[in-house]
């Protein structure tokens, strides 16, 4: 019983740690989100992520970077480029969310 | 007349009066498209691949081209007879459309990351600045054919490449994202392009324009405050750095979309400017480029677009301040109104004599019409994410 119950704590805390299924965000905030990764990311990284002014976000071109690195990158941005910091709007959890839809491919 | 002349006889008639008909048909059906070009203009539905077609005489939508490829930031030129557009994708291609037939004549994909593009003075090419491989590609406007390909590479790097424009000489000129340099290449000779390199302009400049009726190129700078200036009139001069340190040494803000430079024009002896990293509109004195003033905006700005006569200056701003246009008044250098046409604004297009501005607001999937003198909202037309907006009278701009 006991190990039933830390097994189902187990599993909710790994589920919390995974954004990536939209836990803790609503269905009108990953709809915003979305487009803001499609619309306002794509106006320097291509609407479809393929590049532009900044790199590429395809699943291939992020696949050696960490998590950890790019929801920083995200979230802070990279001063002496034109990567902007996005803390003002965004939360940590939301920032893992845009990575993962990012390691699925946008669209 | 026997039975059979008779029926013959009324064969006869019949057919006359089917090709009758058919003729009056297939006439009126032409008279329908029999009609000039100077009033019709595009708008680009970024995320669906498609332009609309319109025309703003009466402000209306007559028709729509799809299969484009991934229109955004995408940007277009026009034939100097108005009647084609040459639309310019991110992902390189380059469309050629009769906007009479509501067509796509050509659809080439000429590398794998674009900018944008521009006509020459003659008509007869296309340029596109290109990111990926960094050059500009030159094609024949009739066929689309590829004419030069002229590698954007400086100390062995390639560069992306902004800020292409023609100039009445014939040449075209463009600015190196990633090597900061000046290009104007001289295409007389397609085949033997001479190329002036002017390096050194400053770092991480974004995009570039001509003014003053193509009299001078000005590229702005990302990575520090100030312009990069050439007089088209005198190139041997060199590029000289004007407004700079207009941030005076403080922290610059982030910058959620960057300025584009493009609409950029003298109103009232003054070009108007987004700063980079402030929210503030620079103010020059087309003469000297010494700063005259610095106005403070709503947020980032994008589009700084002067009405035609120069009396205001209409500006758009960068997420997350993008539901918001302001007015600026030249005289008196100040902001006279606030506008609020929705969610995403991207791009602001005059009608040629300054009746009308058409604004895209991106999530509210609509276009928004003006009357700059009244401020009065004339009506709207539905488009899907629609962005950048071009009308044919560009095609008599040096620089558009
Ligand atoms: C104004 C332009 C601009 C906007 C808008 C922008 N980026 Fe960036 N981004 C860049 C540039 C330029 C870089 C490359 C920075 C460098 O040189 O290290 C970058 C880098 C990144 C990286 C790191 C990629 C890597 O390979 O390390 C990530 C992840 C990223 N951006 C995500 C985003 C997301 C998500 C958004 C929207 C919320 C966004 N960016 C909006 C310009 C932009």
């Amino acid at each position: 019983m006991r190990a039933a119950l830390s097994f189902g704590l187990a599993v909710a805390a790994f589920a919390a740690a995974l954004p990536a299924h939209g836990e803790g965000i609503d269905v009108a905030r990953q709809s915003y989100l979305a487009n803001l990764l499609t619309q306002d990311c794509g106006s320097c990284h291509g609407l479809t992520m393929k590049g532009g002014l900044g790199p590429a976000l395809l699943p291939a071109a992020l696949a050696e970077r960490d998590d950890a690195v790019l929801v920083e990158t995200i979230l802070d941005g990279r001063p002496g480029t034109p990567m902007p910091p996005w803390r003002f709007e965004l939360s940590q959890q939301e920032a893992a969310w845009l990575v993962a839809r990012l390691r699925e491919g946008v669209r | 007349m026997t039975s059979r002349a008779r029926r013959a006889a009324r064969l006869g008639m019949k057919s006359l009066l089917v090709l009758f008909l058919f003729l009056a048909v297939a006439a009126s059906a032409m008279a329908g498209t029999v009609r000039g070009t100077g009033d019709l203009g595009i708008v680009v539905e970024r995320a669906s691949g498609r332009v609309v077609i319109i025309e703003h005489s009466h402000r209306s939508r007559i028709g729509a081209v799809d299969g484009l490829g991934d229109l955004s930031h995408a940007s277009a030129v026009f034939s100097r007879d108005g009647r084609f557009a040459y639309v310019f994708g991110r992902d390189g291609g380059l469309s050629k459309i009769d906007l009479i037939e509501a067509k796509l004549v050509r659809r080439i994909v000429q590398a794998g990351n674009a900018i944008g593009g521009a006509i020459s003075a003659d008509g007869r090419l296309i340029a596109v600045s290109n990111y990926e491989p960094g050059g500009v590609k030159i094609f024949d406007a009739e066929s689309l054919d590829l004419v030069a390909d002229l590698p954007a590479e400086s100390n062995g790097q390639r560069s992306k490449v902004v800020g292409l424009v023609e100039t009445a000489d014939g040449a075209f000129v463009y600015t190196l994202y990633d090597a900061g340099e000046i290009w104007i290449a001289d295409v007389a000779e397609p085949a033997r392009p001479a190329i002036r390199k002017f390096p050194g302009i400053g770092a991480f400049p974004y995009d570039g324009v001509t003014v003053d009726g193509g009299r001078s190129y000005v590229a702005g700078l990302f990575g520090e405050d100030g312009l990069a200036l050439l007089d088209l009139w005198r190139p041997e001069a060199g590029v000289r750095r004007v407004l700079s340190g207009y941030g005076r040494g403080e922290e610059p803000l982030p910058v959620y979309k960057m300025p584009h430079l493009e609409g950029v024009t003298v109103a009232g002896g003054n070009v108007f400017l987004p700063a980079v990293g402030r929210h503030e509109l620079l103010v020059a004195d087309v003469r000297t480029w010494a700063e005259v003033a610095r106005i403070p905006v709503h947020g980032q700005p994008v589009f700084a677009v002067a009405r035609p006569d120069g009396r205001q200056v209409w500006v758009n701003f960068a997420h997350p301040h993008n539901d918001t246009v302001q007015v600026i008044d030249v005289p008196s250098l100040k902001v006279a109104h606030t506008l609020r046409p929705g969610k995403a604004v991207m791009h602001l297009e005059f009608t040629p004599k300054g009746d009308q501005v058409w604004i895209s607001a991106r999530d509210e999937d609509l276009v928004r019409i003006y009357d700059p003198r009244t401020l009065a909202e004339l009506g709207a037309i539905a488009a899907e994410k629609p962005s950048g907006i071009f009308f044919t009278a560009r095609a008599t701009r040096l620089g558009y």
